[in-house]
């Protein structure tokens, strides 16, 4: 009967031009071929321009040397190095303000977020003015504000404040001891993956072992032994150097050790502050979203206030901070860009010195743009990675 | 939504290509400039003595100054001039892609840009060189006392490169703090953040008077440690636009050296020596051989004052800055400003 119908009701096929289906393809044809001739003209006139108005071009000018000095660098650096290099250092510093920023957001958006589920009056009222105020000031103004503060209120660079340790705080920034490089450091370094692979195969057999008896082991302290402990060994058996850098007085204040200046200080915060407020936020409603009922439910099953809290709201919590956390890490990153106007020489800052010494403005800034590019996708790709593991599982 | 798109992607293209030919537009920058009846000029966003807009938006300054004196040749109107501030990384894109006629933007004359960033120097208006202010207090007497001293620099110009430069030679370990604006760079140093602030003398000098706390508690060390020619430029495809203002420079250079001012010029036109008479137009056809009327320096010279004027009212003794002729001086009087003749 219904094959009968079916066959009735088919409908007589539409010439070409009339298919819906044909024509949503020309369409798309259509809209490629413009975009794609769009991306031509620009380029090929940009070119043209420039050739006209007798600008160099190209990326050749990577090889040269850069000239200029980087305040601060994680890789060896000089003047003699390359306008190559002199990116790579400024990339490496915006990966390294992104890092520690967005596991500080993370940390600092969580604990305000759950303050201001508390019971407790004066705790939520204190975590909702926090969010208010800080998400609605420009994060530019606050970076102004944190930097004014750091350089205005620290003692000057001669008299510094020492906090014993050999730990000194001025306005040029905060420096310490740090331990003198040797091989053993390097090999417990490297030790350091093996002893987080190690955690994760014990944390495999005790859930195995409970599946299988019923018993539980404790997690947490066992893990975090065995992060530690491996490198830890590692470096005993390399013979334990442990002669630290001391930083020296100099005629302008110390050098040496190791320091963490002003400029990255205030970046660092500003953008942890700002970007925590709108963490605290995805994390409050990520808790709101599980009902009430799933606590109770669980209570009632005779699980504790921690367990109940691990187990079963964080899981499905989860499921709703992930993806609009991931666009704040994105913002995070994104925003360290800005750290070009309190002095921190991150990618854009040496992109820009760069530009100005070699008037290469297209290649300097398709650089920059790629660079953010690049960065933001894997942190996407990550974060989707991690959300797809921790999705509800149907069954 | 598809023919939606479809629209915007060809009203995107659209736009491209009018916005493009508008750019492409060349040619005669003169012809241009006549018939728009302004010059558009690109000065500093705020540098007191060079270019500095008050609380009407008028703009004075040594480099504001080029381009008034441009105008009075080309319109007989020192007030034909409409300014783009600039800062430092769009100074050139400014230049080249026909934002402004003129870039009389405190701009250091170098190899790289005269030759790689489509556009040439018309002249010198102002010898300058790199040097270090730095507080009394810190009792420092040269540039090579900063051995590992905090450093801080505006981004965006020679400076930086410089200031390497000069460490490299003299093994100084100078920690350089990069700033995008000069505002924040200013901050920072008068805050305490670093030990020296590095940048052009003339530019130093014009920082100390307009922004210490106390003009007095800083000084400005006597070393310089690269020479920074100062002077206005313009795009490389218009040689006639080149040379008319290379010409008006040298006018007002001449001037002083004939002693021609705003004050007495109309009583030179009368004077007996051909020279005189030539660059004021009573006689010869300079100006048209510009392109432009004859009376061109005349006007440059009444309305805006011969280079010396210009000089000691911007940036001279009696100013804020107090910066002596030096370098400056005409060759006359043991100074490198020399006018090629008018003739």
């Amino acid at each position: 009967m219904a094959d009968q119908d079916r066959a009735i009701h088919v409908p007589p096929r539409p010439s070409p031009w009339n298919d819906p289906k044909i024509r949503a393809i020309i369409y798309q044809i259509v809209l490629i071929a413009g975009v794609v001739a769009l991306g031509v003209f620009l380029v090929s006139n940009t070119l043209t321009n420039l050739e006209q108005r007798q600008i160099r071009t190209g990326y050749g000018f990577l090889d040269q040397e850069a000239g200029f000095f980087i305040g601060e660098t994680l890789i060896s650096y000089d003047a003699a190095s390359s306008y190559g290099r002199a990116f790579l250092v400024g990339l490496l510093n915006t990966l390294k303000v992104s890092v520690i920023g967005v596991v500080l957001a993370t940390i600092l958006g969580t604990i305000i977020g759950i303050a201001r589920l508390s019971q407790n009056w004066i705790v939520a009222r204190l975590a909702s003015a926090y969010v208010e105020t800080l998400r609605n000031i420009p994060l530019l103004l606050q970076l102004f504000f944190w930097y004014a503060a750091l350089t205005n209120l620290l003692p000057a660079s001669d008299h510094a404040a020492e906090f014993g340790l050999n730990i000194f705080l001025s306005k040029e920034g905060l420096r310490y001891p740090w331990p003198v490089v040797e091989d053993a450091h390097i090999w417990a370094l490297i030790a350091l993956p093996f002893g987080i692979a190690g955690a994760v195969a014990f944390s495999r057999w005790a859930r195995a072992r409970q599946m299988k008896t019923g018993r539980q082991m404790p997690l947490l302290w066992p893990s975090l032994v065995i992060i530690v402990g491996v490198p830890l060994i590692v470096w005993l058996m390399g013979g334990a150097p442990s002669q630290f850098e001391i930083p020296e007085k100099t005629k302008f204040g110390h050098d040496g050790g190791a320091a963490v200046t002003p400029e990255f200080l205030a970046l660092v915060l500003g953008l942890v502050t700002y970007t925590a407020s709108f963490i605290a936020e995805i994390v409050r409603a990520g808790i709101l979203a599980v009902s009430w009922g799933q606590s109770e439910a669980a209570a009632a099953l005779g699980l504790r206030r921690g367990p109940t809290l691990r187990l079963v709201v964080l899981p499905q919590a989860l499921r709703v901070i992930v993806p609009p956390m991931t666009s704040q890490f994105l913002n995070l990153t994104k925003n360290s860009s800005l750290a070009v106007a309190i002095g921190y020489p991150d990618l854009v800052s040496v992109a820009n010195t760069t530009l100005n010494q070699t008037g290469q403005a297209i290649e300097c800034i398709s650089l920059i743009m790629a660079v953010y590019l690049t960065v933001s996708l894997s942190i996407a790709g990550a974060m989707n990675w991690y959300n797809r593991r921790i999705a509800l599982v149907e069954r | 939504m598809k023919f939606r798109h479809l629209v915007g992607a060809a009203a995107a293209a659209l736009f491209a290509v009018v916005s493009v030919s508008g750019a492409a537009q060349a040619g005669a920058t003169l012809d241009a400039i006549k018939k728009k009846g302004f010059i558009q000029c690109g000065v500093n966003t705020g540098l007191a003595g060079f270019s500095v807009a008050d609380s009407q938006g008028v703009w004075t300054g040594l480099d504001v100054d080029i381009c008034k004196a441009v105008a009075a040749a080309v319109f007989g109107d020192a007030n034909a001039v409409k300014y783009t501030p600039t800062n430092a990384q769009q100074r050139f894109t400014a230049l080249t892609s026909g934002e402004v006629d003129i870039l009389s933007r405190n701009t250091t004359w170098t190899l790289t840009r005269d030759a790689s960033l489509g556009m040439m120097f018309t002249g010198v208006t102002y010898y300058d060189g790199q040097g270090f202010m730095v507080p009394k207090s810190a009792k420092i007497k040269s540039a090579k006392e900063l051995k590992g001293a905090t450093v801080c620099v505006q981004t965006g110009t020679t400076t930086e490169l410089n200031l390497a430069d000069f460490a490299r030679a003299n093994k100084l370990n100078i920690k350089p703090v990069v700033f995008e604006s000069l505002e924040e760079s200013k901050v920072a140093f008068f805050g305490g953040r670093c030990k020296a602030y590095t940048t052009d003398a003339s530019g130093l000098a014009s920082i100390r008077a307009k922004d210490a706390p106390n003009p007095d508690d800083y000084i400005i060390l006597p070393e310089l440690i690269s020479k920074e020619p100062l002077g206005p430029a313009v795009r490389r495809d218009d040689v006639e636009w080149f040379t008319l203002v290379k010409w008006v420079l040298y006018a007002l250079g001449e001037a002083e050296e004939s002693g021609i001012t705003s004050a007495n010029v109309n009583e030179m036109k009368s004077s007996a020596d051909p020279n005189i008479q030539r660059l004021l137009g009573v006689s010869g056809d300079m100006g048209q051989k510009l392109g432009i009327d004859n009376a061109w320096a005349f006007n440059a010279i009444k309305q805006v004052g011969n280079y010396g004027e210009i000089f000691e009212r911007n940036v001279g003794q009696k100013t804020p800055l107090r910066l002596a002729r030096g370098l400056n001086a005409t060759w006359k009087n043991g100074g490198l400003m020399y006018a090629m003749p008018v003739r």
